[in-house]
């Protein structure tokens, strides 16, 4: 799980998505006055972004861990991501959230 | 000795809640870049250059994966695209700024940046906007720098069976749950999820899971919108 990238490869990276990023950040605040307003078919789009992004990065991490779909209890990624969520829904605390998922992982991999 | 504007200080005091807040999540940033073989300089380099967490995390992962680097940055872009309401609906407030400012404004835009000013703006109409937006954005920047220093640092001495590399998808986690917030974007959330899955395990190469979940989730998303009421 280490990249095979140089170092040098990583950097251009971090400066063509931080370039990017800056742009996406400034687009509006510089082009006021020119464009003011986001056409509302691309603000709905716009709003949809988060909830299927973050949805996109923690399923496959915890439902196929090792690529394939492993829905049963001895996936111990998705006990622990499961009672993470519930922790998440709870409280809305990403520390809380860290913290019973990386416990719940824990306990079933040294205690169980 | 020159005094710090009041509205600076308000902004540095409204924004202590959240410097707790962001602190696991840039830990988990720094440890992340550690874990997937980075250095602590390029930890470094992702707060600094970059400064968006979810899309640091995102193309940490990538790149531990040997994901092609047009995924590792289009997927980044495809994360931070919400930032574009942000610029948006923050533009009229920072019309009149130099653009000079404008550039410090920009770069330091966060969603709690964002949040913060934007209700500020609204409840006292005599704010310095400027000072205040600085005085929140500025103090979460020194934060999430330190929380990834600390993360690199902490997370080079971490063994690897302790299986840190779960705090990652567990940050996402807790950005998804306050995401789900109507029918509408609980719809884009499931269908990105299972879209994101079924790509995965479908063996489909070049890491394009997350871009093509993003494409799938706002379609369902905008369909149960137009469709399924406004419930």
């Amino acid at each position: 799980m280490a990249t095979s990238y140089d170092p040098v490869t990583v950097w251009g990276v971090i400066v063509v998505a931080g370039v990017l990023t800056f742009g996406i950040r400034a687009s509006f605040i510089y082009l006021f006055g020119h464009i003011d307003t986001v056409p509302p078919r691309v603000k709905s789009a716009l709003e949809y972004v988060p909830a299927a992004v973050f949805a996109a990065l923690v399923f496959p991490a915890v439902v196929a861990p090792a690529g394939d779909v492993a829905l049963s209890l001895g996936n111990e990624r998705l006990v622990a991501g499961v009672l993470a969520a519930l922790a998440a829904w709870y409280t809305e605390r990403v520390f809380v959230t860290i913290a019973v998922g990386m416990g719940a992982l824990w306990f079933l991999r040294f205690v169980v | 000795m020159p005094t710090l504007p009041s509205d600076f200080v308000d902004g540095v005091r409204d924004a202590a809640p959240l410097h707790l807040g962001i602190v696991p999540f840039g830990l988990v940033a720094g440890v992340a870049a550690v874990e997937q073989g980075l250095s602590i300089f390029h930890a470094i380099g992702f707060s600094t250059v970059v400064f968006a967490g979810a899309s640091q995390l995102a193309m940490i992962e990538l790149l531990g994966s040997d994901a092609p680097l047009a995924i590792v940055v289009g997927t980044a872009v495809v994360v931070n695209l919400r930032m574009l309401m942000y610029s948006a609906s923050i533009a009229p407030y920072f019309r009149d700024f130099a653009a000079r400012s404008k550039t410090i404004a920009s770069y330091l835009l966060t969603d709690q940046a964002f949040a913060l000013s934007l209700a500020r703006y609204n409840r006292e109409t005599g704010t310095d906007r400027f000072a205040y937006y600085i005085g929140v954005a500025v103090s979460l920047w020194a934060v999430w720098q330190v929380a990834t220093v600390a993360g690199a640092v902490l997370g080079t001495g971490l063994p690897p069976e302790w299986g840190l590399g779960f705090a990652a998808p567990l940050v996402f986690l807790a950005l998804l749950v306050p995401a789900l917030k109507d029918r509408a974007s609980a719809a884009s959330g499931v269908v990105g999820g299972i879209v994101a899955v079924a790509v995965v395990a479908a063996g489909i190469p070049y890491h394009l899971d997350i871009i093509v979940a993003a494409v799938a989730g706002v379609a369902a998303g905008l369909a149960v919108e137009s469709f399924g009421g406004d419930a």
